[in-house]
């Protein structure tokens, strides 16, 4: 696999479960702008904009948050930016991506361009923007051999979906109700229906916490997602070994797997928006560590066992 | 039954491939024309409609002013009956056979000078006659491995050479998308006749590329190298790659290191033995030519000299493709192969020539002037449509630069139905067959890349001019075809060494063997073998 090939494919990963995630997210909580009457709508589109790490200066309503995050493609927090990279993403490595899936990417992209994300009901957008992003990591796991390529795809995913999650758990934190607050977490992650088949309709925060950062079925907790990441990198990198992990990513994902499943919740609890912003940096560095030893061209010294 | 093809008019002086005259349908077309009469005009646009759409979602496109859009296709298909095919299919073979023996000579011992078939300043003064490419033997003794020769039809449908590409010769992608788009917008048309596949093409070229790896590598690494995303053609490089199964790389995904040259992977460096490159001579290697080029591999031409990597196409074929050698080209496949040429080429005053300078500048305003290295339509003069101050500065250009221009009477290409707007109308046509060669054998795909000329009358047929393009059928062999016969060279035609003994009987040529039957000459097997 070409270094370069392999950072596309990490990176449509990424922006897909990217755009599917922010949609679900903005879904929920402009749906609860819409029916809260007392909610403090200047507040909340800020705690999103917060949570997203969006730069964005100007008034706190709900068009600026469809505009930077949803249709926007100049915004690079947007929905539609993150469709339009991914789409140029495969377009630099075509002869790899099955064409089953530049063509999920391709359409998407002209669905997107031809402004069918700013029409005048954002839900419809919301909806189309989850169907394509499904469609297309359908399209990635049926089509493609699930060879070194495709576990750059699905790394991409799962520290996309760790630092996602991450970040709408940390909405929570934001929130002066914790417990309806868990309750819109849960949904934005798509894990409402999960949560209730697991610990029944109890209106708990703790089992809401524990189901979406220590869960191991839920394929969007952050363990069950670093559990994923950490099997891909052992994939990629298969060498035999009695010491240790391979290269600096695996390091950095390793530790932060075993913090979240040895600690106990509630010490995760005690400083949970200081986790879950620690997360977000060791997303940054795992992506930092993979791009150096697979995307920069450099070779990681490997030891030539034998006599000499 | 619609009144689709009512009012077509076929331009005057010009060769219609549809309609021999008004209402009176050539028998090749005479299905085309009953499957699409039967349409409406609006299902006919709707079909159109669906070809752009279905390009677009897939990509298939072309970069023009930084803009994709759909690659243009046409919904009537241009016919070429399997008589006609004859001619153009052992014609281009022929070509390129000779093409690669000059290729051969000139960057070897140069024979052809000696002999005085052309002149050796017309090739020394070419500005894409490397210097660094002399003395270079490129593995399976070939340079030429793809070429596409650019055909049009005159006034009497004789198919007739426009210009040679033997560089980096670029469109076949669309051959191949075209024919998949048609099937599905004109199925009815499609299962009434034989058309000869072209999906053949993507295996023949690996074939081929792989026939032709550097000596001693049994299981050779093939890889396609572009220019990047941003190239016009990139669609097509990533489609040969996809289809090839080989890696689709830029000049920063390769190394050459002690005149070997390594794809850079994740895994580590890989050993690459074969490149079908799709840069220019140009830009391929910073150390032998530009500078500043960033899309090459610095050390490549080294390790094509070391004999480690082969380069597809070779470098320094450009000088092949140069309008002036281009007036040779016929004397070319007389002198290297022992032939009539089977295309004529179209008739051509070389400007550098005093004789043909002197006729040519009296009737500027009749003629097309064309800069010789020019690509794409580029530079193109059309006398009878220029004006008397650009005709000036014309002839101010070619005195400066005689080298540099030929002279070419305006020939109105073959027309072909086109839907323009809500009806059908005459537009210009040519056709770019494509050729491989592995050494062995030149083989032609059935088929080719038909451009149109949209504008009403405009005779330039280029994508980045305005251009469509056609699905090209070409129809399989009926019992009543004759076999193509080619003559052997005329008496007093000036011959190879090689061939001037065997003129009486048999011999062994540079270019393989011939076989002399009563005045006609077959090449057998190869055309430029690997035994001499």
């Amino acid at each position: 696999m070409l270094s370069r090939i392999a950072e596309a494919l990490f990176w449509i990963g990424r922006y897909v479960e990217r755009a599917d995630a922010l949609a679900r997210l903005l879904d929920v909580y402009l749906q609860l702008l819409v029916e809260d009457p007392v909610i403090d709508r200047e507040a909340t589109c800020r705690s999103i904009f917060a949570a997203m790490g969006a730069q964005h200066d100007g008034v706190n309503d709900p068009d600026a948050v469809l505009r930077v995050l949803l249709w926007d493609s100049t915004s690079p927090s947007s929905i539609a930016f993150a469709l339009e990279t991914a789409r140029e993403n495969a377009r630099r490595s075509r002869e790899v991506v099955s064409t089953e899936l530049w063509e999920g990417l391709n359409t998407t992209y002209y669905m997107v361009s031809n402004c069918q994300l700013s029409g005048p009901r954002p839900a419809d957008g919301f909806r189309l923007v989850r169907e394509r992003a499904n469609l297309i990591t359908a399209l990635a796991d049926q089509t493609q051999s699930h060879d070194d390529g495709w576990q750059f795809i699905v790394l991409g995913r799962s520290i996309e979906r760790i630092d996602m999650t991450s970040r709408m758990i940390q909405m929570t934190t934001y929130a002066t109700a914790p417990s309806a607050s868990w309750l819109l977490t849960l949904r934005a992650c798509g894990g409402a229906h999960a949560f209730t088949r697991t610990y029944r309709a109890i209106e708990s925060p703790r089992a809401a916490a524990e189901f979406l950062l220590q869960d191991r079925l839920f394929p969007r907790s952050i363990a069950y997602s670093l559990g994923q990441a950490a099997a891909c990198l052992e994939v990629l990198d298969p060498r035999q070994r009695r010491v240790g992990f391979g290269g600096d990513a695996a390091r950095i994902i390793g530790r932060a797997r075993a913090r979240m499943d040895y600690l106990s919740l509630t010490e995760l609890l005690s400083d949970l928006a200081g986790e879950m912003s620690a997360l977000q940096s060791m997303c940054g560095e795992a992506t930092e560590a993979v791009a150096h030893r697979y995307f920069e061209g450099a070779v990681a010294p490997e030891w030539l066992g034998g006599p000499l | 039954m619609s009144a689709i093809f009512d009012g077509y008019q076929p331009r005057p002086a010009t060769y219609d491939e549809m309609f021999q005259a008004q209402e009176q349908v050539r028998g090749a077309y005479a299905g085309v024309q009953r499957q699409v009469q039967g349409l409406t005009l609006a299902d006919l646009s709707a079909r159109a409609e669906y070809l752009s759409h279905t390009y677009l979602d897939q990509g298939v496109t072309f970069d023009l002013g930084g803009e994709e859009r759909p690659f243009p296709i046409d919904i009537v298909p241009r016919l070429i009956d399997n008589q006609s095919w004859q001619a153009v299919e052992t014609g281009v073979a022929q070509r390129v056979a000779a093409l690669e023996a000059f290729l051969s000579d000139i960057y070897g011992e140069g024979q052809v000078f000696n002999d005085r078939v052309i002149p050796r300043r017309v090739v020394t003064s070419s500005p894409h006659f490397l210097r660094v490419a002399k003395g270079v033997e490129p593995p399976g003794k070939v340079r030429v491995h793809v070429a596409g020769i650019d055909l049009i039809r005159d006034s009497d449908g004789t198919f007739r050479v426009l210009e040679d590409n033997v560089r980096i010769p670029s469109g076949v992608s669309y051959v191949m998308t075209n024919r998949r788009a048609m099937s599905a917008a004109l199925p009815e048309a499609f299962a009434h006749h034989r058309i000869r596949p072209v999906s053949q093409y993507p295996g023949k070229l690996l074939a081929a590329l792989r026939a032709c790896a550097p000596s001693g590598v049994t299981d050779p690494t093939v890889v396609v190298l572009t220019p990047g995303a941003y190239n016009a053609a990139y669609f097509e490089h990533a489609l040969l790659a996809r289809l090839m199964g080989v890696r689709l790389v830029e000049g920063r995904d390769l190394l050459a290191q002690g005149g070997r040259v390594m794809v850079r992977t994740t895994h580590g460096l890989f050993p690459v033995h074969v490149i079908y490159r799709r840069v220019d001579d140009d830009f391929l290697d910073p150390v032998a030519f530009r500078r500043d080029s960033v899309l090459g591999v610095p050390g490549l031409l080294n390790a094509a000299r070391s004999g480690n990597v082969t380069i597809a196409n070779a470098v320094g074929n450009g000088v092949a493709d140069d309008k002036l050698v281009y007036t040779y080209v016929p004397d070319l496949i007389r002198y290297y192969l022992g032939q009539e040429p089977i295309l004529p080429n179209v008739d051509t005053w070389r400007m550098e020539d005093p004789e043909h300078r002197a006729q040519v500048l009296d009737r500027l305003d009749e003629l097309v002037l064309k800069p010789v290295d020019g690509a794409g339509g580029k530079g193109i003069v059309i006398g009878p449509r220029a004006t008397k101050a650009e005709l000036a500065d014309l002839r101010a250009r070619l005195l400066a630069d005689p080298r540099g221009w030929i002279a070419q009477p305006v020939v109105q290409l073959s027309t072909v139905p086109t839907l323009v707007g809500d009806r059908l109308a005459p537009r210009h046509v040519d056709l770019r067959p494509f050729a491989i060669n592995d050494g062995e054998k030149v083989w032609v795909l059935p088929g080719g890349l038909t451009r149109v000329a949209l504008p009403e009358g405009e005779l330039i047929v280029n994508s980045s001019q305005g251009g469509g393009s056609k699905d090209t059928w070409v129809l399989a062999a009926e019992p009543t075809d004759t076999q193509i016969q080619v003559q052997s060279a005329a008496e007093g035609a000036v011959l190879h060494p090689g061939l001037r003994a065997g003129r009486m009987g048999q011999a062994q040529t540079p270019t393989g063997m011939v076989q002399s039957m009563g005045g006609m000459t077959q090449v057998l097997g190869t055309p430029f073998g690997s035994e001499h």
